[in-house]
């Protein structure tokens, strides 16, 4: 920032810092200065006889003030234990006269407003009394809610998740599976705020665990716009399918679903700008479309050519009953790709996105604290046309999975999910490439345990059989996940 | 593509119905759902997003109460933070600035009461403890009344034309209100005094008022949920010093008071804690008196 700002303005802003004082009348800082030398001497030198006159006529108005003082404490004091006194005699009163209005707060007001109390007899009176309506705390007065998620990971598996690939799709690098080992995952520090009565800002860093630091999201977005419209511009995850707008460390599995991982690298984020219309309805309903600047995965190359992502969609549920409520969601995404890079491999074109999501929730008379079920299915068809390596091509892809979550007792959850790819041949031409899904259709198979220390403190111990690649992978991942400071409160 | 999603758009905005009431409270407990009722009569037109059946702390923020959430023209709730795991992200969805924090819109019933139990340390260490103080104050059927008067007065701020309206039914709410607490604390005094264990520590408003003694919660920290080693804890307390019986709340897991309840040999008492939260606790009215018999029922028991 500060390299950025030209030198002269540097310059100007110096100047300007120092001129005030060149400008501020000298007569009056020399009057000030001599007073407070006068002061100083005053009160080190041995008093002369005109000193002594002034300190004697000084003490005889310290003890007149001191005099006054007690006085007026005096009679406060005497006002407030009056005060007191009537609002113990009124509450006797009240409780022996009139039961019904016992409640010590009226009570204690009757007696302020009887007594008539000087307003420190009153004070002292009302902290038995309710407060007036306080102003309800936000979350951290004027200052950001600041929050941290840590994350931590151990995986062992049967072959290296690096350098797997998935069958048929040219996928980005988030697409890989989780580090073997030990791994500290992604750890996140967010701000959240008001910023004024029309405005909210998020900004939610990422480090990776390669020490890399990122801008997940940076944005603001509006409050007080009329007839349900919301805007949001900066860096945001893209409001499309079911799990893409939340952060990682809010998804029922540790790791993104198989078609998430092929279709969007994991998530798709990017810089631009969101319109939403909440529709007046009973039925919830919810239309968003955005466009993006188009530098992250499907898209790339934006810096080259200008060229953006448009996404649409449409979200709409309700309660089925007491027990159990859905969403439906259709999403839409087209992309543009100006060199995409996938292990070297070069793709340009376009990419289509079509998602259909369902999610259903059970609980108890909807309560969700002892038991509560979460099942929820999303359905991905796209296409992706143009060149591969210079080869043309017209490819299309699909992909889906179906998951449930069941909390079968206070901490403790169970989760189940599949999923499954497939895409078509990308001709003769392109045999044997990244695009060529060799006769095997991706698939994985994942089991969940959870324990949750508290809604802030998260334990997993999660089981894929991954066959993303010919050779199928076995992997056992334990992680933990906590969150502290002012954390929102979550998604449906 | 398009089309299909206009078309949708316009035959949603023809299904929604105009609302007949002056003004649309969403209440996000069953008790401040009743007490808008009886200070707007049929000048309002409530929304309860919570039942008796629900724990107030967690609610799912289904897409259900973000629809209602867009049109209501006030938020009657607890406050005290009671809500903040659920009501935030169902405002920020809802995009109604009516209701944001601040406005008219926004009601928080705890702001008209003295709360108990402020804590002096804020620490995720002590469970799930509340800033402002204990929440749970519809316990105490006192603290309707300057509720009541408040709420008048900021239905009549949103609503001029019924300012009058809404100020009789609030005088002769509390004129009501006054014969039924006169009545319920008469009919308590037996509890005066009276040694109880707790399963969630939500209670201590009600205490306050009949006098009760709470000798033990049967959570180590609030929200959190007692393991078998703390509740064997918790039977050695009672052994010291026994209570008469153990309350849970309707919408609580009967386990661990059923437990204590065993091995104590104390009877379990449930509690409605809310309107809707047992049969008896239909309205306002009858949420107070059915606790009452609830809570003598126990002491015969």
């Amino acid at each position: 920032m500060s390299e950025a700002l030209p030198h002269s303005g540097g310059t100007k802003v110096s100047r300007t810092s120092v001129l005030p004082s060149r400008h501020t009348c000298p007569r009056r800082n020399k009057a000030v200065a001599l007073a407070v030398i006068g002061l100083v001497l005053l009160a080190a030198s041995p008093a002369s006889a005109d000193e002594a006159a002034d300190l004697a006529a000084i003490k005889s108005q310290l003890s007149a003030l001191e005099h006054d003082y007690g006085g007026k404490i005096r009679s406060l004091e005497s006002r407030l234990a009056k005060a007191e006194a009537d609002a113990r005699e009124a509450r006797a009163a009240a409780t022996t006269a009139n039961r019904s209005a016992s409640t010590a707060t009226v009570a204690a007001q009757a007696a302020a407003q009887t007594a008539e109390a000087s307003a420190n007899a009153a004070q002292k009176a009302a902290a038995e009394a309710p407060p007036p309506a306080a102003p309800p705390a936000s979350n951290n007065a004027f200052n950001p809610g600041i929050a941290a998620v840590l994350n931590g990971f151990y995986v062992a598996s049967s072959h290296d998740t690096q350098t797997a690939h998935i069958r048929g799709f040219a996928a980005g690098e988030d697409a890989r599976g989780p580090l073997r080992g030990f791994s500290l995952g992604e750890s996140e520090v967010s701000l959240a705020a008001n910023i004024d009565p029309s405005l909210q800002g998020f900004l939610d860093f990422s480090m990776k665990d390669d020490n890399s630091l990122s801008v997940e999201e940076a944005y603001i977005q509006t409050k007080d716009l009329p007839y349900g419209v919301t805007l949001k511009a900066g860096r945001f995850l893209s409001g499309i399918g079911y799990i893409n707008e939340r952060h990682a460390h809010d998804w029922s599995f540790s790791d993104a679903p198989l078609p998430y991982r092929a279709f969007l690298n994991s998530q798709y984020g990017d810089d631009g700008l969101q319109v939403r219309w909440l529709a007046p309805t009973d039925q919830f309903l919810e239309f968003g479309a955005e466009i993006f600047r188009g530098d992250a995965y499907p898209a790339t190359g934006a810096s080259h050519t200008g060229q953006g992502t448009v996404t649409a969609f449409v979200h709409t549920g309700n309660d089925i009953n007491d027990s159990s409520s859905y969403l439906l969601a259709a999403s839409y995404l087209h992309s543009r790709a100006d060199k995409r890079d996938s292990e070297g491999h070069l793709f340009d074109g376009t990419d289509d996105l079509g998602i259909l999501s369902v999610v259903y929730k059970w609980a108890p008379g909807g309560n969700p604290v002892v038991r509560n079920l979460t099942v929820s299915s999303e359905l991905f068809y796209g296409h992706e046309g143009g060149f591969f390596d210079a080869t043309a091509f017209s490819q299309d892809r699909f992909g889906w999975y179906a998951q449930a979550v069941y909390q079968f007792m206070p901490q403790w959850s169970f989760g189940l999910r599949y999923a499954d790819l497939g895409s078509s041949n990308p001709g003769p031409a392109l045999a044997g490439s990244l695009l060529d899904d060799l006769g095997h259709a991706p698939r994985a198979a994942t089991a969940l345990l959870e324990y949750d220390t508290s809604e802030f403190g998260r334990l997993r111990l999660q089981y894929t059989h991954d066959e993303a690649d010919l050779k199928p992978n076995d992997l056992i991942l334990f992680q933990y996940t906590v969150i502290y400071g002012p954390h929102g409160a979550h998604r449906y | 593509m398009k089309k299909l999603l206009i078309g949708a758009a316009l035959s949603a905005i023809a299904f929604s119905s105009p609302a007949s009431a002056a003004l649309s409270v969403f209440a996000c407990e069953p008790e401040w759902g009743a007490l808008s009722s009886e200070v707007g009569g049929d000048k309002v037109s409530v929304y309860t997003a919570t039942t008796g059946a629900q724990d107030p702390h967690q609610i799912q923020a289904r897409p259900s109460l973000i629809a209602k959430a867009r049109s209501a023209d006030i938020t009657v709730c607890d406050g005290a933070e009671l809500e903040i795991g659920w009501l935030p992200m169902i405002l920020q969805q809802s995009d109604n600035s009516k209701l944001a924090t601040g406005q008219p819109g926004a009601f928080d019933a705890t702001s008209y009461v003295r709360l108990l139990e402020q804590p002096s340390r804020l620490d995720r260490a002590e469970g799930d403890i509340h800033a402002a103080g204990n929440p749970h104050i519809q316990t105490d059927p006192r603290m309707m009344l300057p509720i009541a008067k408040a709420l008048a007065a900021r239905f009549a701020q949103l609503d001029s034309a019924n300012a009058p309206y809404y100020a009789s039914r609030a005088a002769d709410f509390e004129k009501r209100w006054s014969a039924a607490l006169a009545k319920w604390t008469a009919q308590a005094a037996p509890l005066k005094g009276v040694n109880i264990a707790v399963q969630h520590h939500a209670w201590i408003y009600m205490e306050n008022w009949l006098g009760l003694h709470e000798v033990v919660p049967l959570e180590p920290k609030p929200g959190v949920p007692p393991s078998s080693g703390y509740l064997a804890e918790v039977l050695q307390k009672l052994q010291a010093t026994p209570a008469k019986f153990v309350i849970r709340a309707a919408y609580e897991d009967d386990r661990p008071s059923q437990f204590i309840s065993e091995h104590a040999g104390i009877p379990a008492v449930v509690l409605p804690f809310t309107v809707g939260g047992t049969d008896g606790a239909k309205d306002l009215f009858s949420l107070y008196g059915d606790t009452i018999n609830r809570l003598l029922a126990g002491l015969k028991k």
